[in-house]
Protein backbone atom coordinates (compact mmCIF):
# COMPACT_ATOMS: atom_id res chain seq x y z
CA UNK A 1 0.00 0.00 0.00
CA UNK A 2 2.81 2.55 0.84
CA UNK A 3 4.39 1.43 -2.78
CA UNK A 4 1.36 2.61 -4.33
CA UNK A 5 1.45 5.53 -2.74
CA UNK A 6 4.73 6.31 -3.82
CA UNK A 7 4.20 5.35 -6.93
CA UNK A 8 1.40 7.53 -7.51
CA UNK A 9 3.74 10.56 -6.43
CA UNK A 10 5.86 9.31 -9.16
CA UNK A 11 3.29 9.82 -11.33
CA UNK A 12 1.62 12.65 -10.47
CA UNK A 13 5.05 14.35 -11.30
CA UNK A 14 5.15 13.63 -14.57
CA UNK A 15 1.32 14.40 -15.93
CA UNK A 16 -0.73 17.27 -15.27
CA UNK A 17 -3.78 15.43 -13.32
CA UNK A 18 -3.45 13.21 -10.81
CA UNK A 19 -3.33 9.54 -11.71
CA UNK A 20 -6.65 7.16 -11.91
CA UNK A 21 -6.50 4.59 -9.39
CA UNK A 22 -9.23 1.75 -9.97
CA UNK A 23 -10.41 0.35 -6.67
CA UNK A 24 -11.00 -3.80 -6.48
CA UNK A 25 -14.01 -5.13 -6.50
CA UNK A 26 -13.84 -7.35 -3.57
CA UNK A 27 -15.15 -6.09 -0.64
CA UNK A 28 -12.61 -7.41 1.96
CA UNK A 29 -9.69 -5.72 -0.33
CA UNK A 30 -11.22 -2.47 -0.14
CA UNK A 31 -12.12 -3.04 3.51
CA UNK A 32 -8.60 -4.07 4.08
CA UNK A 33 -7.45 -0.83 2.36
CA UNK A 34 -10.28 1.81 4.62
CA UNK A 35 -8.62 0.04 8.02
CA UNK A 36 -5.40 0.86 6.93
CA UNK A 37 -5.98 4.15 6.44
CA UNK A 38 -5.66 3.68 2.58
CA UNK A 39 -7.87 6.53 1.44
CA UNK A 40 -6.87 9.45 3.72
CA UNK A 41 -3.52 9.07 2.82
CA UNK A 42 -4.29 8.54 -1.00
CA UNK A 43 -6.43 11.75 -1.24
CA UNK A 44 -4.05 13.83 -3.27
CA UNK A 45 -2.18 11.17 -4.64
CA UNK A 46 -4.82 9.23 -6.79
CA UNK A 47 -7.69 10.47 -8.27
CA UNK A 48 -10.53 7.75 -7.30
CA UNK A 49 -13.99 7.23 -6.51
CA UNK A 50 -14.41 6.57 -2.65
CA UNK A 51 -15.87 3.26 -1.73
CA UNK A 52 -19.08 3.54 0.27
CA UNK A 53 -18.89 3.70 4.23
CA UNK A 54 -19.84 0.26 4.16
CA UNK A 55 -17.37 -1.10 2.33
CA UNK A 56 -14.99 0.50 4.70
CA UNK A 57 -16.25 -0.31 8.21
CA UNK A 58 -13.77 -2.83 9.38
CA UNK A 59 -14.68 -5.95 11.90
CA UNK A 60 -11.34 -7.06 14.42
CA UNK A 61 -8.27 -5.07 13.51
CA UNK A 62 -4.92 -6.40 13.52
CA UNK A 63 -3.65 -2.70 12.57
CA UNK A 64 -0.51 -1.83 14.35
CA UNK A 65 -0.29 1.74 12.68
CA UNK A 66 -2.44 3.17 9.77
CA UNK A 67 -0.40 4.31 6.61
CA UNK A 68 0.82 7.33 8.16
CA UNK A 69 2.21 10.56 6.73
CA UNK A 70 5.88 11.27 7.61
CA UNK A 71 7.57 15.13 6.73
CA UNK A 72 8.01 16.79 10.09
CA UNK A 73 9.32 16.23 13.57
CA UNK A 74 5.44 16.64 14.82
CA UNK A 75 4.46 13.60 12.50
CA UNK A 76 7.27 11.08 14.32
CA UNK A 77 5.81 12.26 17.39
CA UNK A 78 2.28 11.08 16.59
CA UNK A 79 3.73 7.99 14.80
CA UNK A 80 5.32 7.18 18.43
CA UNK A 81 2.35 8.45 20.64
CA UNK A 82 -0.05 6.39 18.14
CA UNK A 83 1.88 3.08 18.21
CA UNK A 84 2.15 3.18 22.12
CA UNK A 85 -1.76 3.12 22.27
CA UNK A 86 -2.08 0.26 19.85
CA UNK A 87 0.96 -1.93 19.72
CA UNK A 88 1.58 -2.99 22.70
CA UNK A 89 -1.75 -5.69 23.35
CA UNK A 90 -0.76 -7.34 19.41
CA UNK A 91 2.93 -7.52 20.26
CA UNK A 92 1.66 -9.42 23.34
CA UNK A 93 -0.99 -11.24 22.30
CA UNK A 94 0.21 -11.74 18.56
CA UNK A 95 3.75 -12.42 19.20
CA UNK A 96 4.28 -13.32 22.59
CA UNK A 97 6.86 -10.44 23.23
CA UNK A 98 6.95 -8.85 26.67
CA UNK A 99 4.96 -5.94 27.52
CA UNK A 100 7.90 -3.86 27.52
CA UNK A 101 8.38 -4.82 23.39
CA UNK A 102 5.92 -1.61 22.55
CA UNK A 103 8.65 0.84 23.91
CA UNK A 104 11.54 -1.10 21.88
CA UNK A 105 9.01 -1.37 18.99
CA UNK A 106 8.26 2.77 19.18
CA UNK A 107 11.84 3.28 19.63
CA UNK A 108 12.56 1.48 15.95
CA UNK A 109 9.45 3.74 14.61
CA UNK A 110 10.96 6.65 15.62
CA UNK A 111 14.45 5.94 14.17
CA UNK A 112 12.95 4.87 10.76
CA UNK A 113 10.59 8.23 10.90
CA UNK A 114 13.89 9.87 11.57
CA UNK A 115 15.71 8.61 8.63
CA UNK A 116 12.77 9.92 6.12
CA UNK A 117 12.71 13.61 7.69
CA UNK A 118 16.57 13.46 7.83
CA UNK A 119 18.15 11.29 4.85
CA UNK A 120 15.58 11.63 2.37
CA UNK A 121 14.86 15.66 2.34
CA UNK A 122 11.23 14.73 1.34
CA UNK A 123 7.63 13.29 2.47
CA UNK A 124 7.16 9.13 3.16
CA UNK A 125 4.82 7.02 4.52
CA UNK A 126 5.12 4.22 7.83
CA UNK A 127 2.58 1.38 8.53
CA UNK A 128 2.58 -1.28 10.90
CA UNK A 129 0.13 -4.55 10.27
CA UNK A 130 -0.03 -8.05 12.12
CA UNK A 131 -0.64 -10.71 9.54
CA UNK A 132 -0.95 -14.21 10.12
CA UNK A 133 1.83 -16.38 7.96
CA UNK A 134 0.25 -19.75 9.06
CA UNK A 135 1.52 -21.05 5.43
CA UNK A 136 4.48 -19.15 5.03
CA UNK A 137 6.02 -18.98 8.36
CA UNK A 138 3.30 -21.17 10.25
CA UNK A 139 3.50 -17.91 12.76
CA UNK A 140 2.27 -14.40 12.85
CA UNK A 141 4.35 -11.73 12.16
CA UNK A 142 4.34 -8.21 12.52
CA UNK A 143 5.22 -6.17 9.08
CA UNK A 144 6.31 -2.37 9.29
CA UNK A 145 7.11 -0.92 5.81
CA UNK A 146 8.53 2.58 5.37
CA UNK A 147 8.77 4.50 2.31
CA UNK A 148 9.93 7.64 1.26
CA UNK A 149 10.15 9.65 -2.27
CA UNK A 150 13.77 11.16 -1.49
CA UNK A 151 17.24 11.54 -2.69
CA UNK A 152 18.04 7.66 -2.04
CA UNK A 153 20.76 6.28 0.22
CA UNK A 154 23.52 6.74 -2.66
CA UNK A 155 21.99 10.75 -3.01
CA UNK A 156 22.13 11.45 0.71
CA UNK A 157 25.74 9.74 1.16
CA UNK A 158 27.45 11.21 -2.10
CA UNK A 159 28.51 13.83 -0.99
CA UNK A 160 30.39 12.85 1.96
CA UNK A 161 31.35 9.42 1.16
CA UNK A 162 31.65 8.94 -3.01
CA UNK A 163 35.14 10.11 -3.25
CA UNK A 164 36.82 7.26 -0.92
CA UNK A 165 34.65 4.78 -2.82
CA UNK A 166 35.93 5.81 -6.63
CA UNK A 167 33.87 3.84 -9.48
CA UNK A 168 32.52 1.08 -6.76
CA UNK A 169 30.24 4.02 -5.50
CA UNK A 170 26.88 3.39 -5.99
CA UNK A 171 23.66 2.01 -4.93
CA UNK A 172 24.68 -1.29 -3.56
CA UNK A 173 27.60 0.61 -1.82
CA UNK A 174 25.62 3.26 -1.01
CA UNK A 175 23.27 1.00 1.36
CA UNK A 176 26.33 -1.05 2.51
CA UNK A 177 27.84 1.70 3.80
CA UNK A 178 25.48 3.11 5.71
CA UNK A 179 23.53 -0.37 6.27
CA UNK A 180 26.61 -2.79 7.49
CA UNK A 181 29.17 0.28 8.52
CA UNK A 182 26.82 3.07 9.81
CA UNK A 183 27.67 6.06 8.08
CA UNK A 184 25.75 8.83 7.43
CA UNK A 185 26.70 12.63 5.44
CA UNK A 186 26.44 14.14 8.96
CA UNK A 187 30.02 14.44 10.56
CA UNK A 188 28.81 14.21 14.03
CA UNK A 189 30.16 11.25 16.06
CA UNK A 190 26.56 10.55 17.45
CA UNK A 191 24.95 10.09 14.20
CA UNK A 192 24.50 6.90 12.10
CA UNK A 193 23.27 4.55 14.88
CA UNK A 194 20.01 4.62 14.05
CA UNK A 195 20.13 1.82 11.42
CA UNK A 196 22.74 -0.03 13.74
CA UNK A 197 20.14 -0.18 16.69
CA UNK A 198 17.11 -1.21 14.53
CA UNK A 199 18.97 -4.07 13.05
CA UNK A 200 20.19 -4.96 16.34
CA UNK A 201 16.78 -4.94 17.81
CA UNK A 202 15.41 -7.02 14.87
CA UNK A 203 18.05 -9.34 15.55
CA UNK A 204 16.81 -9.74 19.06
CA UNK A 205 13.04 -10.68 18.00
CA UNK A 206 14.67 -12.89 14.99
CA UNK A 207 13.14 -10.57 12.31
CA UNK A 208 14.11 -9.63 8.75
CA UNK A 209 15.24 -5.81 7.74
CA UNK A 210 15.72 -5.24 4.00
CA UNK A 211 16.32 -1.71 2.78
CA UNK A 212 15.74 -1.16 -0.80
CA UNK A 213 16.78 1.92 -2.85
CA UNK A 214 17.81 2.65 -6.31
CA UNK A 215 18.86 -0.37 -8.12
CA UNK A 216 20.02 -1.93 -4.84
CA UNK A 217 18.51 -3.61 -1.79
CA UNK A 218 19.99 -4.95 1.03
CA UNK A 219 19.04 -7.39 4.36
CA UNK A 220 19.73 -8.86 7.49
CA UNK A 221 18.17 -12.66 6.89
CA UNK A 222 17.41 -14.81 9.98
CA UNK A 223 17.56 -18.08 9.62
CA UNK A 224 13.88 -18.72 8.73
CA UNK A 225 14.45 -16.61 5.76
CA UNK A 226 16.58 -17.69 2.13
CA UNK A 227 16.53 -13.52 0.48
CA UNK A 228 19.75 -13.11 -0.62
CA UNK A 229 21.49 -9.94 1.89
CA UNK A 230 22.38 -7.94 -1.04
CA UNK A 231 21.38 -8.00 -4.61
CA UNK A 232 22.26 -5.15 -7.00
CA UNK A 233 20.01 -4.87 -11.04
CA UNK A 234 17.12 -4.11 -9.58
CA UNK A 235 14.35 -1.74 -11.05
CA UNK A 236 14.88 1.57 -10.03
CA UNK A 237 13.21 2.56 -7.10
CA UNK A 238 13.36 6.77 -6.00
CA UNK A 239 13.64 7.10 -2.10
CA UNK A 240 13.73 4.33 -0.22
CA UNK A 241 12.06 1.14 1.10
CA UNK A 242 12.45 -0.15 4.87
CA UNK A 243 10.76 -3.56 5.44
CA UNK A 244 10.63 -5.25 8.65
CA UNK A 245 9.25 -8.62 9.51
CA UNK A 246 9.04 -9.36 13.06
CA UNK A 247 7.53 -13.13 13.57
CA UNK A 248 6.01 -14.36 16.68
CA UNK A 249 8.21 -16.14 19.47
CA UNK A 250 8.61 -19.77 17.94
CA UNK A 251 7.07 -22.20 20.71
CA UNK A 252 8.70 -25.72 21.54
CA UNK A 253 6.83 -28.65 21.48
CA UNK A 254 6.17 -28.11 24.78
CA UNK A 255 4.44 -25.10 23.45
CA UNK A 256 6.56 -22.19 25.34
CA UNK A 257 8.09 -19.70 23.91
CA UNK A 258 11.69 -21.26 22.73
CA UNK A 259 13.21 -18.47 20.71
CA UNK B 1 35.02 28.08 50.05
CA UNK B 2 32.11 25.65 50.75
CA UNK B 3 33.23 21.90 50.06
CA UNK B 4 30.74 20.73 47.38
CA UNK B 5 28.85 22.69 44.89
CA UNK B 6 26.50 24.89 46.15
CA UNK B 7 22.19 24.04 45.99
CA UNK B 8 22.19 20.82 43.42
CA UNK B 9 19.57 21.78 41.53
CA UNK B 10 16.48 19.46 40.05
CA UNK B 11 16.00 19.10 36.47
CA UNK B 12 12.32 16.69 35.64
CA UNK B 13 13.00 16.07 31.75
CA UNK B 14 9.35 15.24 31.64
CA UNK B 15 8.33 18.90 32.47
CA UNK B 16 11.10 20.34 30.07
CA UNK B 17 9.64 17.83 27.32
CA UNK B 18 5.92 19.16 28.09
CA UNK B 19 7.17 22.80 27.22
CA UNK B 20 9.36 21.92 24.28
CA UNK B 21 6.53 19.75 22.90
CA UNK B 22 4.05 22.42 23.16
CA UNK B 23 5.76 23.98 20.84
CA UNK B 24 6.35 20.81 18.33
CA UNK B 25 2.80 19.46 18.20
CA UNK B 26 1.04 23.25 19.08
CA UNK B 27 -2.67 22.24 19.29
CA UNK B 28 -1.94 18.40 19.48
CA UNK B 29 -2.48 17.23 23.04
CA UNK B 30 -0.61 14.08 23.95
CA UNK B 31 -0.97 11.49 26.60
CA UNK B 32 2.90 10.18 26.40
CA UNK B 33 6.05 11.71 27.03
CA UNK B 34 7.99 10.29 24.60
CA UNK B 35 11.45 11.90 24.15
CA UNK B 36 11.94 11.33 20.28
CA UNK B 37 13.70 13.15 17.73
CA UNK B 38 17.26 15.35 17.46
CA UNK B 39 15.25 18.47 17.16
CA UNK B 40 13.42 17.30 20.39
CA UNK B 41 16.41 16.22 22.28
CA UNK B 42 18.48 19.19 20.85
CA UNK B 43 15.69 21.39 22.76
CA UNK B 44 15.39 19.63 25.61
CA UNK B 45 19.13 20.04 26.13
CA UNK B 46 19.14 23.65 25.30
CA UNK B 47 16.72 24.27 28.40
CA UNK B 48 18.61 22.11 30.56
CA UNK B 49 22.14 23.99 29.87
CA UNK B 50 20.27 27.20 30.86
CA UNK B 51 19.16 25.73 33.90
CA UNK B 52 22.47 24.36 34.59
CA UNK B 53 24.21 27.59 33.36
CA UNK B 54 22.24 29.70 35.49
CA UNK B 55 23.72 27.70 38.85
CA UNK B 56 27.17 29.47 38.52
CA UNK B 57 30.64 28.22 37.97
CA UNK B 58 30.71 24.99 39.38
CA UNK B 59 26.95 22.90 39.59
CA UNK B 60 25.87 19.87 40.23
CA UNK B 61 22.31 18.81 38.62
CA UNK B 62 20.00 15.84 38.79
CA UNK B 63 18.36 14.92 35.65
CA UNK B 64 15.05 12.90 36.19
CA UNK B 65 13.84 11.00 33.78
CA UNK B 66 10.69 9.11 35.75
CA UNK B 67 8.55 10.70 34.00
CA UNK B 68 9.34 10.09 30.15
CA UNK B 69 7.98 7.41 29.04
CA UNK B 70 10.01 6.57 26.14
CA UNK B 71 13.38 8.19 24.63
CA UNK B 72 14.91 6.79 21.62
CA UNK B 73 18.96 6.81 20.84
CA UNK B 74 18.57 10.39 18.78
CA UNK B 75 17.36 11.89 22.00
CA UNK B 76 19.42 10.12 24.38
CA UNK B 77 22.71 11.51 21.85
CA UNK B 78 21.05 14.56 22.12
CA UNK B 79 19.65 14.32 25.97
CA UNK B 80 22.45 12.86 27.66
CA UNK B 81 25.88 12.43 25.40
CA UNK B 82 26.16 15.63 23.92
CA UNK B 83 25.03 17.28 27.58
CA UNK B 84 28.18 15.10 28.75
CA UNK B 85 30.48 16.24 26.44
CA UNK B 86 29.58 19.55 26.16
CA UNK B 87 31.05 20.69 30.06
CA UNK B 88 34.12 17.78 29.90
CA UNK B 89 36.47 20.60 29.28
CA UNK B 90 38.50 21.72 31.70
CA UNK B 91 37.36 25.21 31.45
CA UNK B 92 34.09 26.95 33.18
CA UNK B 93 31.18 26.21 33.56
CA UNK B 94 32.10 23.12 35.96
CA UNK B 95 29.37 20.66 35.41
CA UNK B 96 28.59 17.63 37.33
CA UNK B 97 25.16 15.51 36.61
CA UNK B 98 23.61 12.54 37.90
CA UNK B 99 20.54 11.18 36.05
CA UNK B 100 17.52 9.73 37.51
CA UNK B 101 14.38 7.14 36.98
CA UNK B 102 16.50 5.75 34.21
CA UNK B 103 14.37 2.77 33.78
CA UNK B 104 14.76 -0.51 31.97
CA UNK B 105 12.95 0.77 29.17
CA UNK B 106 15.52 3.79 29.43
CA UNK B 107 18.85 1.94 29.74
CA UNK B 108 19.97 0.27 26.77
CA UNK B 109 19.30 3.46 24.72
CA UNK B 110 21.23 5.44 27.19
CA UNK B 111 24.20 2.88 27.81
CA UNK B 112 24.54 2.45 23.86
CA UNK B 113 25.05 5.89 23.10
CA UNK B 114 27.56 6.95 26.13
CA UNK B 115 29.51 3.78 25.20
CA UNK B 116 29.58 4.98 21.39
CA UNK B 117 30.92 8.41 22.55
CA UNK B 118 33.46 6.71 25.41
CA UNK B 119 30.87 8.51 27.97
CA UNK B 120 29.97 7.20 31.37
CA UNK B 121 27.64 8.87 34.00
CA UNK B 122 26.13 8.32 37.50
CA UNK B 123 22.17 6.72 37.01
CA UNK B 124 20.01 5.71 39.23
CA UNK B 125 18.48 2.61 37.52
CA UNK B 126 16.05 1.72 40.72
CA UNK B 127 14.94 4.03 43.79
CA UNK B 128 18.13 4.67 45.69
CA UNK B 129 20.12 2.34 43.75
CA UNK B 130 22.88 4.03 41.67
CA UNK B 131 24.99 2.96 39.05
CA UNK B 132 27.99 3.62 36.17
CA UNK B 133 26.69 3.59 33.05
CA UNK B 134 29.10 3.32 29.44
CA UNK B 135 32.24 3.55 29.21
CA UNK B 136 34.59 2.41 31.32
CA UNK B 137 37.13 0.47 32.75
CA UNK B 138 36.77 -2.35 35.54
CA UNK B 139 39.06 -0.17 37.55
CA UNK B 140 37.07 2.72 37.64
CA UNK B 141 34.11 0.95 38.34
CA UNK B 142 35.75 -0.99 41.61
CA UNK B 143 37.10 2.69 42.97
CA UNK B 144 33.66 4.55 42.00
CA UNK B 145 31.99 1.63 44.26
CA UNK B 146 34.17 2.08 47.09
CA UNK B 147 33.64 5.83 46.82
CA UNK B 148 29.91 5.15 46.71
CA UNK B 149 30.25 2.54 49.69
CA UNK B 150 31.96 5.86 51.92
CA UNK B 151 29.80 8.72 50.12
CA UNK B 152 33.66 10.64 50.24
CA UNK B 153 36.96 10.02 50.41
CA UNK B 154 39.24 12.66 52.67
CA UNK B 155 42.81 13.04 51.12
CA UNK B 156 44.40 11.76 53.53
CA UNK B 157 42.23 8.57 53.54
CA UNK B 158 42.80 7.81 49.99
CA UNK B 159 46.05 5.75 50.44
CA UNK B 160 44.53 3.35 52.70
CA UNK B 161 41.54 2.94 50.93
CA UNK B 162 43.08 2.68 47.86
CA UNK B 163 46.23 1.35 48.10
CA UNK B 164 47.25 0.09 44.39
CA UNK B 165 48.43 2.97 42.32
CA UNK B 166 46.16 2.36 39.97
CA UNK B 167 42.91 2.58 41.96
CA UNK B 168 44.75 5.94 42.88
CA UNK B 169 44.69 6.51 39.14
CA UNK B 170 41.15 5.48 38.43
CA UNK B 171 40.19 7.95 40.87
CA UNK B 172 41.77 10.47 39.13
CA UNK B 173 40.07 9.33 36.29
CA UNK B 174 36.54 9.36 37.70
CA UNK B 175 36.84 13.38 39.08
CA UNK B 176 38.49 14.31 34.96
CA UNK B 177 35.52 12.65 33.47
CA UNK B 178 33.03 14.35 36.06
CA UNK B 179 32.06 11.06 37.76
CA UNK B 180 33.12 11.67 40.88
CA UNK B 181 33.41 15.62 42.68
CA UNK B 182 37.02 16.58 44.33
CA UNK B 183 36.57 19.54 46.53
CA UNK B 184 39.31 22.48 45.25
CA UNK B 185 39.30 23.49 48.97
CA UNK B 186 39.78 20.24 50.90
CA UNK B 187 40.73 17.90 48.70
CA UNK B 188 37.95 15.43 49.38
CA UNK B 189 36.21 13.01 46.77
CA UNK B 190 32.59 13.03 46.93
CA UNK B 191 30.27 10.82 45.71
CA UNK B 192 27.70 12.25 43.36
CA UNK B 193 24.62 10.34 44.54
CA UNK B 194 25.29 11.35 48.12
CA UNK B 195 25.41 15.78 46.84
CA UNK B 196 21.35 15.12 45.36
CA UNK B 197 20.14 12.40 48.06
CA UNK B 198 18.45 14.93 49.58
CA UNK B 199 16.58 16.26 45.88
CA UNK B 200 14.81 12.24 45.60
Amino acid sequence: MVGLLLAGTIAGREQAALPRLGLPESHDVVGYLARMGFFEAARGIYDFDAPARRASSGGRSDVLLEITSVSSNADVHEVVDRVQGQAGAILTSKLGYPGTAAVQFSVMLSELCQNIIEHADAPGWVAAQAYNWAKRLGRFVVVISVMDVGRGFRGSLAGEHSLRYGDRWGDSTALEAAFLHGLTRFPDSGRGQGIQQIRKQVRRWDGAITIRSGTARIGQVPEWDDAPPLVDGLAPLPGAQVSIILPAKATDAFGTGGA
Amino acid sequence: MTDVPRDPIAIDVGEVLGEVLSDVKRSVTSLYSSLVTRPTGRAVRSAIQLQVEGAGTVSLSLIDFSEVSIIDFSCADEVVAKLLQEYLDDGPPDAYFVFSGVHEPHRDQIETVLTRQALAAVVETHPGVFGLLGKHSAGEARVWGVLEEHGAIDAEEVDALLPGAEDREALGGLVRRRLAFRSPASGRVHALSRLVHHLL
